[in-house]
């Protein structure tokens, strides 16, 4: 089992200029405040399911930078068929990584579908995203950054993780405007 | 001003071109087909077949935040599913344009549309999205420009809604 929040330092550890990264609602979006206040990112806290449809207007609209989406079971689970939209629309440059626990952690750890009979994986797969992986093990991290930098997507990663409640690390701003301009003035 | 054309379609079509729209997401709706087509030809107008209209709310904010103005074309029954979706653009001021055609609302011949079609111009008024409706053919292009300048402009949600009466209303026939 990976631990979420130090996978996602470690894959931010070194990033490149040409990266910008957006997390979905929740605890993802504390994982990615955890790597830093950076300018790059853009997180969600709120608007549950819209993360996809934002990473792949993005990704259309900056062709000659790398996106990647960081966001969980529970957000991917309520925009399924974003992956079909992903999936018909190439865009080469978005990386989906799901950081999936199996579970609604921040509301007290119910179980997801993904904790029953779902595969995220399978569902990217079919619904025609092909560069599809499940890693396990912190070991496969060289591979995750293998296909954020130089595969072409749209690729979607699933990283099974400890269903365990982190502390929260909040953006410079909770202000929607003050967030979007920042990350904005990056491109 | 606009000028009008034969068919209205053409008229929001050419307002899309002027304010420089390059990204148009859809669930289809045949009142739209003749601008969907049209956006089509075009090869400075992406246009992204979605699966649910909201996913079109979440596309245009992302391609708002990376530098592409876009419009998100759908029915009324559309609109009902987009109102989480909505809270995106109204908290983080991105400028948001939809275009609606109406159901529901006039000589429409399929009961289920009618729910919605009258929840339509409520929906959008509580989620604080500017309305712009339109009844006339002659009307489409002065009202889309002023729709889409309100909500680049002014950092705000706004939704043209095209009357069914305009549209005409789709009628069914059995067997």
């Amino acid at each position: 089992m990976i631990i979420r929040r130090d996978f996602v330092n470690r894959l931010l550890e070194d990033r490149k200029d040409n990266l910008r990264v957006v997390s979905g609602i929740g605890t993802s979006t504390w994982d990615l405040m955890s790597t830093g206040d950076e300018k790059n990112n853009f997180g969600f806290i709120g608007a549950m399911g819209q993360a996809l449809p934002f990473a792949l207007g993005l990704s259309i609209s900056q062709p000659d930078k790398k996106i990647l989406l960081i966001t969980g079971d529970g957000d991917t689970l309520m925009s399924l068929g974003s992956l079909a939209t992903i999936a018909n629309h190439p865009v080469n440059n978005l990386t989906v990584i799901v950081l999936d626990n199996e579970s609604y952690v921040e509301t007290g750890s119910q179980p997801t579908a993904t904790a029953g009979k779902t595969n995220l994986e399978l569902i990217a797969k079919g619904s025609g995203i092909e560069n599809t992986y499940t890693i396990f093990e912190r070991t496969d991290d060289y591979k995750v950054l293998k296909t954020i930098y130089e595969e072409d997507g749209p690729s979607l990663i699933v990283v099974k993780c400890k269903a365990e409640s982190t502390p929260l690390i909040f953006p410079h701003s909770f202000d929607g405007v003050t967030a979007i301009n920042r990350f904005k003035d990056t491109m | 001003m606009e000028k009008i054309s034969k068919d209205w379609r053409n008229d929001i079509y050419d307002v899309f071109k002027d304010i420089g729209i390059s990204l148009v997401s859809h669930i289809p709706d045949a009142g739209h087909t003749p601008l969907i087509n049209l956006c089509e030809k075009d090869n400075n107008i992406d246009v992204v077949t979605l699966t649910t209209e909201e996913e079109g709310v979440g596309l245009s904010c992302g391609a708002w935040a990376g530098g592409k103005k876009s419009a998100l074309l759908m029915q009324s029954s559309g609109v009902g599913n987009c109102i989480n979706a909505l809270a995106l653009p109204n908290i983080c001021r991105i400028p948001f344009l939809t275009i609606v055609s109406m159901r529901g609302e006039w000589g429409e011949f399929i009961p289920w549309q009618v729910p919605m079609g009258l929840g339509t111009p409520k929906v959008l008024e509580a989620m604080d999205v500017k309305i712009f409706r339109v009844d006339y053919k002659d009307e489409v292009g002065e009202t889309v420009n002023a729709a889409a300048n309100f909500a680049f402009n002014t950092r705000k949600s706004a939704a043209v809604l095209l009357s069914q009466k305009m549209i005409g209303a789709k009628q069914f026939k059995n067997g």
